[in-house]
């Protein structure tokens, strides 16, 4: 049945033109799931699902449920309630309020909202608790199915180290490393040099990248056990930590695995999801260009001999880091639906959700390991509300004032949780959605990537699609070169933006003016009659200048299109409405689609052109001659002032009044979306500020409705001296 | 009475005109022209009638001296300051080659002080004026030239600017005066305070017939700031324009304060504090610009309808640039809507997140947008149409109404209803604000000049009720008792005289079981139904079809006639 449900066989709509401006991008176009859309309906599963999670998987389940003819429960935080999911839910709880630990952790009122709506499922998701064996078995207990595996299960790969010891008795490659628990600091530096440098501390409990410190020297060990046990304290109210050996420029690939109740297991393939950020996922696809079928296999037997070693049921994955050698070694298994599974639905054509549902039931597994294709090739980018121009990403919050999904495109699934007018709030994780694109080849699905992300509009919150565009475009990955340290590697300096060259430059400012003039144009034109007659200058000819941050380039452009500068001719071809943020061009034969953010009065447009923004100024000559006169205004001293690069939480605050701080001093702690950052003083100064702070710990920082990150710690730390008393917010090192 | 005025004004100049002298002294011509000897009266001579030229080459001589307004010098004195010339300025505002300048050859006729040399007279004076296009459309305008005699007003200065108002009134079509001057020219005496007065008089006139714009670019002080005050809008340009009935010296002499010209009159004091300013822009050429946008929304008198837009589509081909025009998304509908309105009622949202939402591609130019934050004005387009927009700001306050928000409403009201543009009015009020400053302030008196802008308006008048409208602040945010034509309500609506807990406090005084009786209260009048049961509401509306709703009302009542009984003018509580 598989084969038979491959994406490209999906019936898809269609438009007469692609980037018809006409049709309007504001209705949301009926989303096609690529994959399996095709349930049995003789199989009888459950009536009634209760999904324990939010975002986008909750909709995700929903949309596999209503497909299988399930109805289903949606829980919610208050915060939540007029919430995607809860919108598509048949029935929606609300669980408590926005902090998670008080909602969607919050297992005694999710098992109330299962009992009063009589629930005989739940599926979890990932993250809150889909790995809390503590929740699956009170499941159990009250005869509620978990949609996952057994609590057995959860429990021996939920422990790093636990699951290393399973891993390695089930002949599975695994990492040298040290398998216990860690009291104080000393006793982690110890273990690390027993290992030899680099090592990598995590909290054991911990699932995925969160938490995760690599440490090169006893320094860094130290600070590294710091913040693991803190955070592991804080997150998973498990302060144990896992030390082993990092294995230098690897790659981590993942094999998907489905297992049933009747010791039938599958590999699916695998998933490279190298290209990380702080050990986050920011781009993943499948299969991994790095893989040949030999290691592919070896890499799929080994994780279902571990599967099974484990009587594993459900959808589960197992982590590898793999070597340039092809060697590759155990990480970790993930207990739980990935977010990326929607790149292995691609490739292989089947619905996990659906396998999970089934599995959980007790039915046995439809396919063999013959019948698992791959069928061409997917990718996944995480579409992030977070500033990537800031250490390749730090959160944001916002609410989404303009969003369209780039849905009108073939072979394009949006998985969001989100719509237009949703909150970013700092209470959850700052994902927007997971943009999927697949194709026959890598290259036709890396095209439509590009695609799609130039059609993505997201309006009122920063997003990381700049980073995005520039990491699936850039010549090391599109060659497939990539390790985990590809975005430290390829951006040393950190992220930049896309470095415009002299052609594509010339492109930009040509659209950016012949944008002015549409606009010019159009205030022109009115409809109604007046008593005194309009006369518009007649023109066909304008001269403009053209000002991208210290440059300034005189522009001709011509009623045909053509836009001269500098000696070159570029011709700019489209349909231009003001009313659309799309502006689809065709510039010197090439389809560009460019986003327009802004245009004011003052001639200064804001273009999203290559997935980065560009503040263009347009002014006609006579405007930019006279525009010499005028004085350069000197923005205000901000720099005795502290500012946090994100809202977020004050965990910790490490220096009193008057105590002088050192270059490089910790000030205080933030955590916000689960990672514990340390703001720090990057020239000395003295703490001057008030005992008291303006502000109570453990209160959020932002002030509602704040529209972007960096709510300002203020200065009550008063790091201010005179002269040098510049601080900046540093990293803390991971 | 009027005497004692006039003095007044007439101190106000004098003082005007000493803080024009001083900041001209740096280029040295005031003071010239103050102290030239008497005796050099006899001396001087034309010198156009010493010189054999002919009429043709006195003409172009003339034109020529008149283009150089006060000198290169003095243009390269303006330059520094960062401020444009009255020329440039005009050449800015106005399309390419669309200026048509009137009184070229205009001189001041005064003869006392030295005046009347030669040397001490400017083909033009001190302003120049004319008429012009503005993306096509008609407009009259007036520039102060501070390179000659500091822009201080002459007769013959004031005589020009009258000339050009009154021809706009004949033909119906705004007059933007871009205000540039030390004040009145003290050697003039009288003659510039009668010439002020002339001004005065014709902006009276012209109130409520042509839209009059000033656009403050330099000094404006005594009894000069009054023009710009009758007018219907004034913008101001950051750092380098004041507007003051006195100057810093006077202040200190008087009252002993002292202040910076910028603390007394700058554009940040006038945009935040007095409220005199509508709004500022960072320099010449941005305000300039910006005036050009702001125009766009306005009709060219009260003659004539709003202005509506073709909505149009620049198609860039081989062959032409051409526009075609297209819908603007009239029928678009604005899911973002749905949420935006928090469910907890004492939580703020964000009015402009609404207006920007509703509004043709999101652009709104709001009045006043730093001063009596808790109301919201501002030009927008519906499907093209201009439209005007009050919304209460629950960001700010609230969005209660007070003494500033009632003023700022109620003006902008009574503009929309005078230039026939329709009124939007976006209603999350909780009442008026409580205090004994409001109340002795005039509260009472200045809400009712809101009240009385929006029952006076006969402009169609749609109301959008997005969460509370309580008490009598619910009658005056353009309720249907005012003669709305449609009133909407969200489903978010609480139409009642006042929240549930004060209102349970006094219906069930003494009673012991508060809490229950908050629920009902709160059950029976927190919601539409109450004013929709009576058509005090037309209909309740799902928030992402406001837009929808807004554009096919305002085509329907695009016909709307309505008369107030007749009337000398009214009465409203000033």
């Amino acid at each position: 049945m598989a084969a038979h449900s491959v994406p490209s066989t999906l019936k898809r709509l269609l438009f007469a033109v692609k980037y018809s401006p006409l049709q309007s991008r504001c209705c949301a176009v009926q989303r096609e799931a690529q994959y399996s859309t095709i349930s049995i309906p003789s199989e009888k599963t459950f009536d009634k699902i209760l999904i324990a999670n939010r975002g986008e998987i909750a909709c995700r389940v929903i949309k596999t449920c209503k497909k299988m003819g399930i109805q289903t429960v949606a829980v919610h935080s208050d915060v939540d309630s007029s919430a995607v999911h809860v919108k598509m839910a048949d029935e929606a709880v609300c669980v408590g309020s926005a902090p998670t630990s008080k909602s969607y952790l919050n297992m005694d009122a999710i098992m109330d909202a299962i009992r009063v709506t009589g629930a005989q499922a739940v599926h979890p998701g990932y993250g809150f608790l889909s790995e809390n064996k503590e929740f699956a078995k009170r499941l159990a207990a009250e005869g509620v199915a978990f949609i996952g595996p057994d609590t057995h299960a959860i429990q021996a790969m939920g422990d790093k180290i636990e699951s290393k010891l399973i891993a390695k008795a089930a002949k599975v490659n695994t990492i040298p490393g040290f398998d216990g628990v860690v009291k104080t600091a000393e006793e982690a530096v110890k273990i690390a040099q027993e290992i030899g440098y680099p090592v990598m501390i995590k909290a054991s409990a911990g699932g995925g990248g969160k938490g995760m410190r690599i440490a090169w020297n006893d320094e860094e060990t130290r600070e590294g056990f710091r913040f693991s046990s803190q955070e592991a304290a804080s997150s998973f109210g498990d302060d144990r930590l896992l030390i082993e050996k990092y294995i230098d420029n690897p790659r981590h690939i993942e094999i998907q695995v489905l297992a049933d109740k009747h010791g039938n297991a599958l590999w699916l393939n695998e998933r490279e999801c190298s290209i990380q950020r702080r050990n986050q996922k920011v781009v993943e696809e499948a299969p991994s260009t790095f893989l040949d079928p030999v290691t592919r296999r070896a890499m799929g037997e080994q994780a279902v001999q571990l599967a099974k070693a484990v009587q594993y049921s459900s959808a589960g994955t197992v982590e590898f880091l793999v070597d340039s050698k092809k060697n590759f070694y155990f990480l970790e298994m993930n207990t739980r639906l990935q977010v990326e599974h929607p790149i292995t639905e691609c490739i292989t054509g089947l619905d996990l959700v659906e396998q999970m549902i089934r599995v959980a039931k007790g039915y046995q597994l439809q396919h063999t390991q013959d019948d698992i294709p791959i069928n061409g090739w997917a990718i996944e980018c995480r579409v992030y509300a977070e500033d990537p121009y800031k250490s390749f990403g730090l959160p944001s919050i916002g609410r989404l004032s303009q969003y369209q999904e780039p849905l009108d495109l073939d072979k394009v699934r949006v998985d969001s949780g989100i719509q237009e007018g949703s909150d970013i709030s700092i209470y959850y994780d700052p994902m927007i959605s997971k943009l999927i694109t697949y194709g026959a080849t890598r290259a036709e699905a890396l095209g439509r990537m590009e695609d799609a992300l130039d059609n993505y509009v997201i309006r009122g919150v920063t997003h990381n699609i700049p980073l995005l565009r520039e990491i699936i475009t850039h010549p090391r990955f599109v060659s497939g070169h990539i390790s985990t340290n590809f975005l430290p590697e390829v951006y040393p300096d950190g992220f930049k933006g896309h470095q415009l060259e002299a052609d594509a430059k010339r492109e930009l400012l040509a659209s950016a003016a012949v944008l002015y003039i549409a606009a010019e144009l159009r205030s022109a034109k009115q409809f109604v009659l007046f008593r005194v007659a309009s006369t518009p200058v007649e023109c066909s000819h304008w001269e403009l200048c053209v000002e991208l941050g210290e440059e300034r380039q005189d522009v001709e452009i011509s009623k045909s299109g053509t836009v001269e500068m500098d000696g070159a001719k570029v011709e700019v071809w489209g349909a231009l409405n003001l009313a659309s943020p799309l502006l689809p061009l065709t510039i010197n034969g090439t389809q560009r689609m460019l986003q327009c953010l802004s245009r004011d009065a003052a001639g200064v447009i804001v273009l999203q052109y290559l997935g980065t923004l560009f503040k263009v100024r347009v002014l006609s000559k006579l405007a930019a001659e006279l525009n010499s006169y005028m004085p350069e205004k000197v923005s205000e001293d901000t720099s005795s002032i502290l500012r946090s690069p994100m809202p977020g939480t004050v965990v910790a605050v490490s220096v009193k009044p008057g105590d002088t701080v050192a270059e490089g001093q910790e000030i205080c702690v933030i955590e916000a979306m689960k990672m514990q950052n340390s703001l720090t003083a990057v020239k000395q100064a003295k703490v001057t500020g008030d005992e008291k702070l303006p502000f109570n710990r453990k209160k959020p920082l932002a002030a509602p409705g704040s529209g972007r990150g960096g709510a300002i710690c203020h200065d009550w730390l008063g790091v201010s001296s005179k002269q040098d008393n510049d601080t900046l917010w540093k990293r803390a090192k991971d | 009475m009027a005497a004692i005025s006039v003095a007044r004004s007439s101190c106000g100049l004098i003082n005007g005109l000493k803080v024009s002298l001083r900041s001209v002294t740096r280029v040295k011509y005031g003071a010239v022209s103050a102290t030239v000897p008497q005796t050099s009266l006899h001396r001087s001579c034309r010198w156009y009638s010493v010189s054999h030229l002919s009429v043709k080459e006195r003409i172009d001589q003339k034109r020529q001296a008149a283009l150089q307004g006060g000198g290169q010098q003095r243009i390269e004195a303006q330059h520094k300051r960062g401020k444009l010339t009255a020329r440039e300025r005009v050449q800015l505002l106005l399309d390419p080659e669309s200026f048509v300048e009137t009184d070229m050859f205009v001189e001041h006729r005064c003869a006392d002080f030295g005046m009347e040399q030669d040397r001490n007279k400017f083909p033009g004076d001190s302003v120049v004026t004319g008429r012009g296009r503005i993306n096509g459309r008609l407009v009259y305008v007036f520039s102060q030239d501070f390179t000659v005699f500091g822009g201080s007003l002459s007769g013959a200065h004031a005589q020009k600017i009258c000339k050009i108002m009154d021809q706009a009134m004949t033909v119906g079509a705004p007059v933007i005066g871009l205000n540039d001057s030390g004040g009145a020219r003290i050697q003039e005496g009288v003659e510039s305070l009668a010439g002020y007065a002339d001004i005065f008089l014709r902006n009276v006139m012209a109130s409520g017939v042509i839209p009059q714009i000033s656009l403050i670019m330099g000094p404006c002080a005594g009894g000069a700031v009054y023009s710009p005050a009758l007018t219907d809008f004034t913008f101001m340009v950051k750092d380098t324009s004041y507007l003051f009935i006195t100057g810093p010296d006077v202040v200190k002499s008087v009252t002993n304060e002292d202040v910076t010209q910028e603390e007394l009159g700058g554009a940040k004091t006038h945009t935040t504090v007095s409220g005199v300013a509508h709004r500022a822009f960072e320099n010449d050429i941005e305000a300039l610009l910006n005036l050009r946008e702001f125009f766009n929304f306005l009709p060219l008198s009260n003659q004539d309808p709003a202005v509506t837009f073709a909505l149009i589509e620049l198609i860039t081909n081989p062959l032409l640039f051409c526009l075609i025009s297209h819908s603007f998304f009239s029928d678009r509908l604005v899911p973002s809507l749905d949420n935006i309105v928090p469910l907890e009622s004492t939580k703020a949202y964000d009015m402009l997140d609404i207006i920007h939402a509703i509004v043709d591609e999101r652009d709104f130019f709001e009045i006043m947008p730093n001063y009596a934050k808790n109301i919201v004005v501002g030009f927008a387009r519906m499907n093209g149409r201009t439209v005007g927009i009050v919304g209460n700001q629950p960001k700010v306050a609230s969005g209660c109404l007070d003494i500033n928000s009632s003023v700022k409403g109620a003006r902008f009201v009574r503009f929309c209803d005078a230039f026939n543009i329709p009124i939007i009015t976006f209603v999350d009020v909780p009442g008026f604000l409580p205090g004994t400053a409001q109340e002795y302030g005039g509260i009472i008196r200045h809400g009712a000049k809101l009240l009385f802008a929006f029952a006076e308006a006969t402009v169609p008048k749609i109301t959008i009720i997005t969460r509370k409208a309580y008490g009598g602040a619910y009658d005056v945010m353009s309720s249907k008792h005012l003669r709305g034509d449609v009133n909407y309500a969200w489903p978010t609506a609480e139409v009642a005289v006042m929240g549930a807990k004060g209102a349970v406090q006094i219906i069930f005084r003494g009673k012991e079981n508060q809490a229950e009786a908050e629920a009902e209260y709160v059950e029976k009048f927190a919601n539409p139904f109450p004013a929709a049961v009576r058509g005090f509401v037309d209909d309740i509306i799902e928030p992402a079809t406001t837009r929808k709703k807004i554009c096919q009302d305002l085509e329907v009542l695009a016909s709307k006639k309505q008369v107030n009984p007749w009337k000398k003018h009214a009465n409203i509580p000033l």
